[in-house]
C-alpha cells in the first residue's frame, strides 16, 4: 500500500481521538442528578416511576381536560392528599426549587421545554 | 370530423349534466354538509339546552360612572397578566372602549342617533354561539366549550392570525412582542405580575375569557364585579330562566353587536 507508514498510525489516532469519551470514560458510572424533594411531603400526585417518566403527559391530560373539557381544578391522590391540578399553582408550590428539581433531570438528559416562556416561575419571595 | 356549433353545444350540455350529476360534491352539497361561511346556521333556531354564558352590559350606567370602564379594564388586564406595550399597532386588549359607531357598526342602520356618537362602549370577546374564529383556527386552539365559553389553549396556538380575521369584532390581539420583556426605558410590559395566572408568549393570539378560571372556583368575571356595584354589567347563563342575564334580559331591550353576520353574540348591550 503506498505510503501505508503514514496513513496506518494517522488512522489509528485518529481512531483514538474520536473513540476518547469512551475509553476515558470507561468503568465510571455516571452520576444521576440529585433532586431536591420538598421536605414537608413524602408523596407525590402519582407514584414516583409514574411520575418520573410520565409528567409531561399528566400535564397535558390536565391541561386538555380543564381547558377543553371544564375538569375539575383539583383532584386528590389515592392516600386522600388533595392537589391543585395546575402546573404553576400545583407542582410548583411544592416543587417550589425549581433550579434543584425541574432543571437537574432536565439538564442531565438535555430537554429544553417551554413552560417557562408563559407560565411563571416561583419567585424568589415564594423560596 | 366537421363538428358545427349546435352539436359542440349538444356535447358540452350533456357532459356538464352528467359531470355535475356524478360528481360527490354536488351530492354533499344537497346533505347540506359544506357550510359555506356558517350562513347555514344563521337564522335558524339555536339548540336551548345546556348552559350558555352571557353579559348584558348597560352603557348607561358607563356614562354615569366615567371612571368605571377603565377600572374594569385595569382589573380584568392585572389578573390576567395582559402586557400594555406603550404603542396602539402592538396594543393587546381583552376589554376595551371604543366609540359608539365603532362598536356599532351602521350595517342596515342608515343613520344613528347623534347623542350616541363617540360614546365610549365597553367591549370584549362576544363568546359567539357561532363563533367563526373558532371555525377558522387549524390547529383546533381556540374551541367552543359546553358551558358558552370560548375558550383558547396558548399552548396550540401557532399565531397564524387566522382567528383575528375571521373575528368581526376585533376581540383578539397578536403579541407582536415578548409580553414579558421591557421598553428601551427599562419599563415592564406587565407592570404588576399575577403569580396566579399565566403570561403568553411572542407569536401568540389572546383574547378575554369569560374569567373561566375564576368561574371555576365560583366566582362572577372580575369585570362584572368591579361593576356590580354600579349594576352596569350582569352574568350569568342564557339559558336559565331564573339567572340575574335573563332577567335583566326580559326587563330591557338590549342589542347585540353585528346580529346579521350570524354569530349569535353572547353579550348584549342597554343602550
Amino acid at each position: 500500500m503506498y505510503g501505508s507508514g503514514r496513513i496506518i498510525p494517522a488512522l489509528i489516532i485518529f481512531v483514538g481521538l474520536m473513540t476518547f469519551p469512551i475509553w476515558y470514560n470507561a468503568g465510571k458510572a455516571q452520576q444521576p442528578p440529585e433532586l431536591v424533594l420538598p421536605s414537608e411531603y413524602s408523596e407525590c400526585v402519582r407514584d414516583t416511576q409514574f411520575m418520573r417518566e410520565s409528567h409531561m403527559v399528566l400535564l397535558h391530560e390536565w391541561r386538555d381536560d380543564i381547558l377543553r373539557k371544564s375538569g375539575p381544578r383539583s383532584g386528590v391522590t389515592a392516600s386522600g392528599m388533595q392537589y391543585e391540578r395546575s402546573l404553576q399553582k400545583g407542582c410548583m408550590s411544592c416543587h417550589y426549587d425549581k433550579k434543584n428539581f425541574c432543571d437537574q433531570c432536565h439538564d442531565y438528559t438535555a430537554v429544553v421545554p417551554d413552560c417557562w416562556a408563559c407560565h411563571l416561575e416561583p419567585t424568589k419571595e415564594a423560596i | 370530423m366537421k363538428k358545427d356549433r349546435r352539436d359542440f353545444l349538444k356535447l358540452a350540455g350533456c357532459a356538464a349534466v352528467a359531470g355535475v350529476g356524478s360528481s360527490t360534491a354536488f351530492h354533499s352539497l344537497l346533505r347540506g354538509e359544506a357550510e359555506a361561511a356558517g350562513l347555514k346556521r344563521a337564522g335558524t333556531k339555536k339548540d336551548k339546552s345546556g348552559t350558555r354564558l352571557g353579559m348584558v352590559i348597560d352603557i348607561q350606567k358607563f356614562i354615569d360612572n366615567r371612571d368605571l370602564a377603565q377600572r374594569c379594564i385595569r382589573v380584568c388586564h392585572q389578573i390576567h397578566n395582559v402586557p400594555d406595550f406603550g404603542n396602539p399597532k402592538d396594543e393587546i386588549k381583552w376589554l376595551w372602549t371604543d366609540r359608539f359607531e365603532h362598536v356599532f357598526v351602521k350595517d342596515t342602520h342608515y343613520r344613528q342617533a347623534q347623542h350616541l356618537q363617540g360614546m365610549p362602549v365597553l367591549s370584549l370577546c362576544n363568546h359567539c354561539d357561532n363563533p367563526p374564529c373558532v371555525r377558522a383556527c387549524p390547529t383546533k386552539a381556540t374551541f367552543k366549550k359546553d358551558d358558552g365559553v370560548v375558550g383558547m389553549d396558548y399552548h396550540r396556538c401557532i399565531g397564524c392570525r387566522f382567528c383575528m380575521a375571521a373575528c368581526p369584532y376585533g376581540a383578539r390581539s397578536f403579541n407582536w412582542r415578548d409580553p414579558r420583556g421591557m421598553d428601551e426605558h427599562g419599563r415592564s410590559f406587565i407592570s404588576e405580575i399575577n403569580p396566579e395566572y399565566p403570561a403568553r408568549t411572542m407569536g401568540v393570539v389572546e383574547k378575554c375569557n369569560f374569567c373561566t378560571e375564576r368561574l371555576a372556583v365560583g366566582k362572577i368575571p372580575a369585570c362584572v364585579e368591579e361593576a356590580a356595584a354600579a349594576e352596569a354589567m350582569f352574568f350569568g347563563d342564557l339559558n336559565d330562566p331564573d339567572s340575574e342575564v335573563s332577567r335583566v334580559l326580559r326587563e330591557k331591550f338590549t342589542i347585540q353587536r353585528r346580529p346579521s353576520l350570524g354569530t349569535y353574540p353572547s353579550v348584549f348591550y342597554i343602550i
